[in-house]
């Protein structure tokens, strides 16, 4: 199967900017990945856009066309919802299209606009992920529902707040050197221990922020950039999708996370590759214990092993397996519509050298994008390869 | 009706009431597998036989956290333990009550109460320790 090139990638800044428009963050991304592919604007024939709650803080649905518009595009466009994995799903649907030949340039990206809702409205918009009826009117929480994902797995496999810590700490630092990151500020396992708590165990420090940005992908088949002789050397060589049950207390076990496992074999197997070929990966840590699931899903860590990863350096810029080496959600921000696709700019930024951090994986030739949804009933996972 | 007329939510709201009542129910398919309201289809095997059957009047906490920061439906209950409980055929996410929060641990366990928010005055799905 033919693979899917990345021409370009563009990223706001991830932070507080909460008097600019989804609109106006969203055409600032697409205005860098344009200009990185060197693909003209004309020749794009599909708009994919990912967004969460913008009905929520912009009283704006139908955003797919508004997006088109702002990133000056003529095209049909369609907006992804999944609530964290709405851009990660929008980027999987754009890989589909363009190896089928339907789409030969898609543009693809999200935006989302959180913290003019402040704190408690953010909160109460992230809460919708959750079943409305049998989760959020029993006061879940976002925090809340990984808050019992970390206790189930403390009380099934060990581990203890100190270890979610280190996974903190790690991201931070790997965000020192990320200018678009939301935190460019390292941080102690103390401060994180000392943090107020949100849900127990988690507590401030374990929690990504609240924030604002868009992220923009410009993808065409191998076809395309070779006859137009693109710079793009990073190809999205597998995608894989997971689904389960909506509310986290119809998991058979609280403590892992089946539809990401299902979009990592996918995607591995679509790629012709396994866990054993990754060279680094970015995964969905909206909260520390989310980045421990992830791994484990992945078979990048054994059930239960995972806890420890960050703690005993597996994971960190210089271990065997560095994971997130953009700061991760925990630093780099989450606008939550933007997350996917940005995750796959940072992916084959790291690939293709142009990364602050890309000296501690310079002979990688494997990556994988891990991009989750609520407590993990939706999860999308791509594997991106470079050309070396 | 007028636009500010509170709307129920059918199938949920009969669920409280009956739960209310000390005649909570869960939804057994023709397989035996057990979910909850509203519910046609069964989501574990697509079974339409669904029948109401009556749930069991104790659980066991399978895991709990303690919310500092709720939603604003919940700001006046803060904090306040939320836990997933388990009663055999499915399973129910509700508040721990009429125990300090700090108390509340895995393994433990708990009779379903109907009890109300303090913020909103709404239903809430609370789990007492028996
Ligand atoms: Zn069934």
């Amino acid at each position: 199967m033919s693979d899917v090139r990345v021409a370009g990638t563009g990223l706001t800044s991830f932070g507080n900017s909460p008097e600019r428009t989804s609109r106006d963050l969203f055409a600032e991304a697409t205005i860098t990945a344009f200009e990185e592919s060197g693909v003209p604007r004309d020749d794009v024939e599909a708009v994919l856009y990912g967004n969460f709650m913008g009905e929520l803080s912009e009283h704006q649905g139908h955003q797919g066309p508004l997006m088109a518009e702002a990133a000056g595009v003529q095209a049909p466009a369609t907006r992804y919802e999944s609530a964290c994995a709405s851009s990660g799903t929008a980027v999987r649907e754009a890989v589909k299209r363009i190896r089928t030949g339907e789409n030969d340039v898609i543009l693809v990206g999200g935006a989302e606009r959180m913290t003019n809702l402040g704190t408690a409205g953010a909160t109460e918009a992230l809460a919708i992920a959750a079943d409305d009826l049998w989760e959020v009117r029993a006061g879940v929480t976002f925090p809340g529902a990984y808050a019992l994902m970390a206790q189930a797995y403390f009380d099934a496999y060990g581990g203890e707040h100190e270890d979610l810590a280190h996974i903190a700490v790690k991201n931070h630092e790997n965000a020192l050197s990320n200018e678009k990151a939301q935190y460019q500020r390292a941080i102690e396992v103390s401060d994180v221990l000392e943090a107020p708590p949100v849900s127990e165990p988690l507590g401030l420090y374990d929690a990504c922020p609240i924030s604002d940005g868009a992220s923009a992908l410009v993808l065409t088949s191998e076809a395309y950039a070779e006859d137009h002789d693109l710079e793009a050397p990073v190809a999205i060589t597998g995608t894989g999708q997971g689904g389960d049950r909506m509310a986290l207390h119809d998991r058979e076990h609280l403590a892992r996370s089946p539809a990401a496992r299902e979009a990592g074999a996918e995607a591995y197997a679509d790629a012709g590759v396994d866990a054993g070929d990754v060279d680094f990966a970015e995964v969905h840590d909206c909260f520390t214990i989310a980045e421990v699931l992830a791994l484990e899903a992945l078979d990048l860590e054994p059930i239960g092993e995972g806890i420890s990863a960050a703690r005993d350096g597996r994971t960190t810029a210089d271990g065997e397996m560095p994971i997130n080496l953009s700061g991760g959600l925990k630093a780099k921000g989450h606008p939550v519509g933007a997350t996917g696709a940005s995750q796959i700019a940072e992916v084959t930024e790291l690939l293709a050298g142009h990364h602050p951090n890309s000296d501690h994986v310079a002979d990688a030739t494997t990556a994988v994008a891990h991009n989750a949804g609520g407590t993990v009933a939706s999860a999308t996972v791509h594997v991106l390869e470079v050309d070396r | 009706m007028s636009d500010s007329d509170p709307v129920a939510d059918a199938g949920f709201d009969e669920w409280l009431a009956a739960a209310a009542e000390g005649d909570a129910y869960y939804l057994e398919c023709a397989n035996g597998h057990g979910s909850l309201p509203p519910r046609r289809v069964c989501p574990d095997c697509g079974s339409t036989d669904i029948a109401e059957a009556d749930l069991s009047e104790t659980g066991e906490i399978r895991t709990v956290t303690v919310t500092h920061v709720p939603t604003p439906a919940f700001e006046d209950d803060a904090p306040y333990a939320t836990a997933v409980v388990d009663f055999g055929p499915v399973r129910l996410t509700g508040q721990v009550i009429g125990i300090d929060v700090a108390d509340v641990e895995t393994g433990l366990t708990v009779a379903l109460e109907i009890t109300t928010s303090e913020t909103t005055g709404e239903r809430v799905i609370g789990l007492r320790p028996v």
